[in-house]
């Protein structure tokens, strides 16, 4: 260890001691070394997924040749956009909804925008499939994209709620007095909010939208119980695949969604900075 | 300042509240509502459902078979969140007092695991875990090399590796559920280090303790709220995993996320499916109201 340090740790480095490095090494590994497995995997010239046999590029062209996969991925990314745009327009109006009034009830509608986050996946999926198929009796038969709405309801209705939460823990740090300021000047209501508001919302706005495209496009259960039998999407098509026959296929496509979420990443470091995106989880 | 009455700006409250309370109230609200009363239901026929106010559902979800899966399911998301906090606490230390430079990268590379879809994590576990998987061929490298360490003392060697079944049972599904979890369990323990005021820990390391009972007596009781904190989010998700116990498990480790779900698809018993979910939502309400229990006691000291 002294080895490698060239000034004497002081008694709070611990990320300096040896084991403290070995433990957090080991967890790295631990997360990483089955994603890293699967990619790597995603390359070799064998049906079983076993031995190493060569390196081909065969199996995205099966993957980008199959087309129920295409059509689960390009499903999957249109929900998620949609999902995201809509959720980030609720949930910043409903965080300065409770941030900005006082009003009757407002414990409990806080507690209600806030329980879709804390209610079991399995739970909101059950009630969805029952609203939407036995209440609403939502058209299964809708042409592209709106076959999609009832998936994309349900995610908005998940989503939103943490781009509230983002948001709202963002405007606490706002100083009414800017906003005095605008009015004196003569800004209106929409002026305040477009010029004063939204800036200063702007990073949490932006880990939101983030936040809302991961979870939807993560999201398998609740759109599982949701979708009616015709609408597939990325990880309800992905289930099925690992559930039946295990394929190189599926590697090369989770490959592929893996280097979009570190791409989409990457990103937001750009538009961020790594600190401000660490700190806002 | 003080928040703006509603009543002193009702057009601008109109266009923030309305669109929310809309929403939440059409598709949260109501369909949580129609589940709710859906548990108090019974099957007449194949489709039909006849909302007769019965309580047979409860009473049939406290059947020894379902009570014990309910258990079964605690004792999986305690231990999962055990192993987390367990395996998560240094970690969340290291980050803590990492140097500027390290402190955000470590940070993204817990959270990128977290960005990552977790079916394709899942899959990529169960890879791993496989008969023919790297976890079995690297314990089977273990072995031979044991053998072989045996003939060279000259012993018998040890019998030919038989590849262990990691996948399918009740072991892969808290690996699992560990491996997905621990990023939920880090973040939060990382933002309650993080607040902590380092005086007290050097106080208490110039005062003579070592450094596991500064651990122990500073750091552990004033990191105390992020830990509660990190336990909720760790167990809650974990109680009412689905996918993970299904794929990962084996036919005994269905988990109750799991039995709800045949009630809805194969069991075709969507009553009793409701009642399991309402329980289960109301076993996540308890949490909750025992952590904020927790959170007022030493406000009131």
């Amino acid at each position: 260890m002294a080895i490698f340090s060239r000034t004497p740790r002081a008694p709070l480095e611990y990320s300096r001691t040896l084991w403290m490095r070995l433990w957090v090494g080991a967890v790295m590994v631990f997360l990483y070394a089955p994603l890293v497995v699967l990619m790597i995997f995603s390359f070799n010239d064998s049906k079983r997924n076993v031995v190493w046999r060569g390196f081909t590029f065969k199996y995205y062209d099966k993957a980008l040749g199959n087309d129920v996969l295409v059509e689960a991925l390009v499903n999957s990314l249109t929900i998620a956009a949609l999902a995201t745009l809509i959720s980030l327009i609720l949930g910043a109006v409903a965080a300065v909804m409770l941030w900005r009034f006082r009003f009757p009830l407002k414990g409990a509608v806080d507690g209600t925008i806030s329980l879709p986050i804390i209610v079991p996946e399995i739970c909101m999926g059950v009630a969805f499939l029952i609203f939407f198929a036995k209440w609403l009796e939502w058209p299964t038969n809708l042409i592209w994209p709106f076959n999609l709405g009832a998936i994309i309801i349900a995610h908005i209705t998940f989503c939103f709620p943490f781009v509230t939460m983002v948001v709202r823990s963002r405007l606490a740090t706002f100083n009414r007095e800017q906003e005095e300021a605008a009015k004196d000047l003569g800004a209106g209501e929409w002026a305040v909010f477009r010029d004063v508001l939204i800036p200063h919302m702007r990073p949490a706005l932006i880990a939101g939208a983030l936040l809302s495209f991961t979870l939807s496009l993560d999201d398998f259960v609740i759109t599982y119980f949701t979708s009616g039998p015709d609408t597939i999407t990325f990880p309800v098509k992905v289930y099925s695949m690992v559930r039946f026959s295990v394929t190189p296929e599926v590697n090369a496509a989770s490959t592929l969604l893996i280097l979009l979420t570190i791409l989409l990443t990457a990103v937001a470091l750009k538009l961020q900075g790594v600190k401000a995106i660490a700190e806002t989880h | 300042m003080a928040e703006q009455d509603w009543k002193a700006n009702k057009r601008v409250f109109a266009a923030v509240s309305v669109p929310t309370l809309l929403w939440t109230l059409l598709f949260f609200v109501i369909p949580m509502a129609i589940v709710w009363f859906y548990s108090f239901g019974e099957n007449r026929g194949l489709t039909e459902i006849e909302f007769s106010g019965t309580l047979e559902n409860y009473k049939r979800a406290t059947e020894f078979l379902y009570l014990s899966i309910f258990g079964k399911s605690f004792a999986v998301a305690a231990l999962v969140t055990l192993i987390c906090l367990i395996v998560g606490f240094p970690v969340a230390m290291a980050i803590t007092f990492a140097s500027e430079k390290w402190r955000p990268w470590l940070l993204l590379g817990i959270m990128l695991p977290f960005w990552t879809n977790l079916l394709i994590r899942t899959y990529a576990l169960m890879m791993l875990l496989g008969t023919q998987g790297f976890a079995n061929k690297g314990l089977g490298a273990l072995w031979d090399g044991a053998s072989w360490l045996k003939t060279l003392v000259g012993m018998q060697p040890l019998p030919t590796w038989e590849p262990v079944q990691l996948l399918f049972n009740n072991f892969a599904v808290v690996f699992g559920l560990v491996y997905v979890h621990l990023p939920f369990m880090v973040l939060p323990l990382y933002a309650a280090l993080d607040r902590l005021d380092r005086s007290l820990i050097e106080a208490s390391l110039d005062l003579g303790a070592g450094h596991f009972r500064t651990i122990m007596r500073i750091v552990v009781p004033l990191a105390a709220p992020g830990i509660v904190a990190g336990v909720m989010i760790t167990l809650i998700p974990a109680l009412g995993a689905y996918l993970t116990p299904d794929l990962m498990g084996g036919t005994d480790s269905q988990m109750i996320a799991n039995v709800i779900e045949r009630q809805f698809k194969k069991a075709n018993d969507w009553p009793f499916g409701a009642a399991l979910s309402f329980i289960l939502i109301y076993a996540m309400f308890i949490l909750i109201a025992l952590q904020s229990m927790r959170r007022k006691v030493p406000e009131a000291r």
